[in-house]
């Protein structure tokens, strides 16, 4: 997965280089240090867009920036009581936050099956995080094409 | 060994409160010889966030479920399931979990197929117990392993095949899904398009009642009495029905399943896990479309 986001990669071979039990330990950290909205949010939590994919709630946000590389910002909100839901949020600020955007439309849709989740979460949960990413490409993509 | 049964005066009320745990009593009885608590949820890092204490958990989809073939574990796999967490044969297994109870119910379903007898749910699941203010760890429980028999899976009193429902057409049906599925409109449940079908609607003749219907706002099964109204008198169920349940998977339904079961006492209920991932995929079944019931 050369072509992956240095952040992104790192953290498929994090996943990789332990079995299945280690990766739902990593999840369950990612899910722990996802960070929490900002205020603008907070108050404005209908101007994000809901993840329904995802077996419990979960809101995105995607700000690009201005500058020459239009660098890509998430953000996410979704409850307590659904860690699986918040590591996958989790997987993505760590590894596509703050990467140009042409780099995060390039991320293969199917990256998430190198991160050898499939056992440990099962296929059907899977499911949630490629619909996380095809969400925030598309915010992308509206966001760039102006 | 198995332990005492709960007598609140609201679990009295139901056909067999023995089925049934308040929060209170599980708080008392924690860590009694012949008592496991399991702790079963949608989510599969829940657990790991903090459990009640000593409880063990499992996971429906990674291990109730055999990896390969569409079905449930095997006796064997079972019997490994259990010994690793401490469970016997004549333990009190009382299960709890998110969402009010719906995978703990699908657990102990699948622990019902099995013929475990002991088997229980924490009035209020997790939820409950959390807005209590009860006590969580994070700290893994270490269970004496137990020697469990290798016990063949029954799969004719409980659970209904597709042949089965076929078979069944004419008689009492229960659809547990949203409405919108139920009409055909969803070709999956809301939120949930990775469990979707080719064809939308329902089983002929099956009467519609969401399966959360049966739960109170703090995740309690609603009293006797509201679940009676709901199946009894709304729907026209009797408790010496023949009915078959079922939803996508057969999880929700196996909620309603424990519902009739266990609390109204009816005495035939079958499971349909195949359900509408299966009915609305088959070819050539017959379907009915929209908020009648139809006729089979």
């Amino acid at each position: 997965m050369s072509d992956l986001p240095p952040a992104l990669a790192e953290l498929v071979d994090d996943f990789a280089d332990v079995g299945p039990k280690d990766r739902l330990q990593l999840l369950l950290e990612l899910s722990q240090e996802l960070p929490d909205l900002p205020q603008r949010y907070q108050d404005a939590a209908a101007t994000m867009e809901q993840v329904h994919e995802c077996q419990s709630p979960l809101f995105l946000a995607v700000e690009v920036d201005d500058d020459a590389d239009r660098r890509v910002h998430l953000f996410f909100s979704a409850p307590p009581e659904a860690p699986t839901t918040r590591g996958f949020a989790g997987i993505m600020v760590t590894g596509l936050d703050g990467e140009p955007a042409a780099d995060v439309l390039a991320v293969p849709d199917d990256f998430y099956t190198a991160l050898g989740l499939a056992q440990a979460v099962s296929p059907l949960r899977l499911r949630g995080m490629a619909a996380m990413l095809a969400r925030i490409k598309k915010q992308v993509r509206a966001a760039t094409a102006s | 060994m198995a332990l005492p049964a709960d007598t609140d005066a609201k679990l009295a009320e139901y056909a067999h409160p023995e089925r049934l745990v308040t929060t209170e009593w599980l708080a008392q009885n924690l860590g009694a010889a012949g008592l496991v608590v399991v702790e079963s949820d949608e989510d599969v890092l829940l657990y790991d966030t903090g459990h009640i204490p000593g409880a063990v958990k499992v996971d429906w989809h990674t291990e109730l479920n055999d990896p390969v073939t569409r079905d449930y574990v095997d006796g064997e796999r079972f019997a490994r399931i259990c010994g690793e967490r401490g469970i016997s044969r004549d333990s009190t297994v009382v299960f709890y979990g998110d969402r009010n109870n719906w995978w703990a119910t699908y657990a102990l379903w699948v622990f019902a197929l099995f013929g475990h007898a002991d088997v229980r749910i924490l009035d209020g699941g997790r939820a409950k117990w959390v807005a209590e203010g009860r006590e969580l760890t994070t700290e893994q429980p270490k269970p004496e392993p137990a020697e469990y028999p290798v016990v063949e899976r029954d799969d004719r009193t409980l659970r209904a095949f597709k042949e089965d429902v076929l078979a069944h057409l004419g008689k009492p049906l229960v659809d547990v899904r949203s409405p919108g599925e139920y009409s055909g409109e969803l070709l999956h449940m809301p939120d949930y398009p990775q469990e979707g079908a080719v064809r939308g609607g329902h089983i002929p003749g099956a009467a519609s009642v969401p399966w959360a219907k049966a739960a109170a706002e703090d995740g309690t099964f609603k009293p006797r009495a509201e679940l009676s109204a709901l199946y009894e008198q709304e729907q026209g169920l009797s408790p010496s029905d023949d009915v078959v349940a079922y939803c996508r998977i057969g999880e929700r339904s196996s909620h309603t399943w424990f519902v009739l079961t266990h609390l109204l006492g009816f005495e035939k209920v079958r499971n349909y896990d195949g359900s509408w991932t299966e009915w609305g995929n088959s070819v050539r079944v017959p379907i009915v479309q929209g908020s009648e019931r139809g006729t089979a």
